[in-house]
């Protein structure tokens, strides 16, 4: 199953995201990589790094990421983890990780995982 | 130019400044960031501190990609991926090399200007750190070109960073988290842009 790293600045934010997409999807191996090491707020390389390796498998691992750094942090990461399946995901991050990880539960692969991530940036709430 | 003891001694420095203006480059990136760029660089720079007596005698490139690593690793903001890469680029042209002249360092900065495009895909005119970078190396282009003594260039390059930062209070923020103040981020220097300078006045002052 395709896993998800949810990256954000904020620890509570990035935890928040995944314990709400866990009431869609229970299934789906879901991790948080939020604020820095003390807690405070940023990206941390290494927490990225440990949060993707955690969900990996051959099927691959789709981030979702917030503002910024987060983008570029993690850009870093998977350079530095060549011949891995791991892509980052141009999505709004709650609705995104919602629509990801359902569609990851179900067996999809990493590219319809990324699909219905993206279309969830086009939905109305109302 | 340089050998590679005084590439440590210089990095120093650069920790020393960044130290010195950390509250400063924080209170620049208040009204239109996240608040936390010095916060953040000073951070980044203490980490590399603690690693610099493990790179000596190691070669130019080796201690400028340590430099890097270390950056990207523990700064937490946008400015670690950025001066991260910059300094990885950095030590991939330098990497074999105890010692660099003037040319090996322009294409040094050079290299570290197109880390920090390819990652933060900034241009110029963004009100980034790219708008103090590409006059400053410029400027020491044409230095260098001109026969000049490091110690000179590197003042020119230094006045032209300065500059730039000026430039960047007169433009409005596309880029990076200022953009999101968009009209109201006139007035206000971009914080890399003045850190950048900081980092080239900590060269500089080594000549």
């Amino acid at each position: 199953m395709v896993g998800i790293v949810i990256v954000s600045h904020s620890k509570k934010l990035a935890e928040g995201v995944v314990e709400l997409s866990r009431l869609i999807a229970g299934e789906c191996p879901m991790v948080a990589a939020g604020g820095l090491d003390d807690g405070g707020f940023g990206t941390s390389y290494e927490k990225i790094e440990e949060a993707i390796n955690s969900v990996y498998s051959d099927d691959g691992v789709a981030v979702i990421m917030d503002l910024g750094s987060s983008c570029m942090t993690t850009e870093m990461v998977i350079e530095s983890m060549e011949g891995k399946k791991v892509e980052m995901i141009d999505c709004p991050m709650v609705e995104g990780a919602a629509a990801a990880a359902a569609e990851a539960e179900s067996g999809s692969t990493l590219e319809e995982v990324k699909k219905a991530a993206m279309e969830a940036a086009g939905e109305s709430k109302f | 130019m340089t050998d590679n003891t005084k590439v440590i001694e210089i990095i120093k420095a650069m920790a020393g400044i960044i130290h010195e203006n950390a509250q400063f480059l924080t209170d620049l990136d208040a009204p239109i960031g996240d608040n936390d760029h010095g916060i953040n660089m000073d951070r980044g720079f203490r980490k590399v501190l603690e690693d610099l007596p493990g790179l000596e005698g190691k070669d130019i490139g080796a201690i400028l990609k340590k430099v890097g690593m270390d950056l990207v690793s523990t700064v937490g903001g946008s400015s670690g991926p950025l001066y991260g890469t910059a300094f990885m680029k950095a030590g991939a042209v330098a990497a074999g090399k105890n010692e660099i002249d003037a040319n090996d360092f322009i294409a040094i900065m050079d290299a570290a200007l197109g880390g920090v495009q390819l990652r933060g895909k900034a241009e110029k005119g963004e009100k980034t750190m790219v708008d103090a970078m590409i006059p400053a190396i410029e400027a020491m282009k044409k230095g260098v070109e001109e026969g000049k003594a490091p110690g000179e260039f590197l003042k020119d390059g230094v006045a032209a960073a300065k500059e730039g930062v000026e430039y960047t209070k007169t433009i409005i923020a596309t880029k990076g988290r200022a953009s999101y103040v968009g009209e109201r981020s006139i007035g206000h220097q971009d914080p890399g842009a003045t850190s950048f300078t900081f980092v080239l006045e900590a060269i500089a002052a080594a000549y």
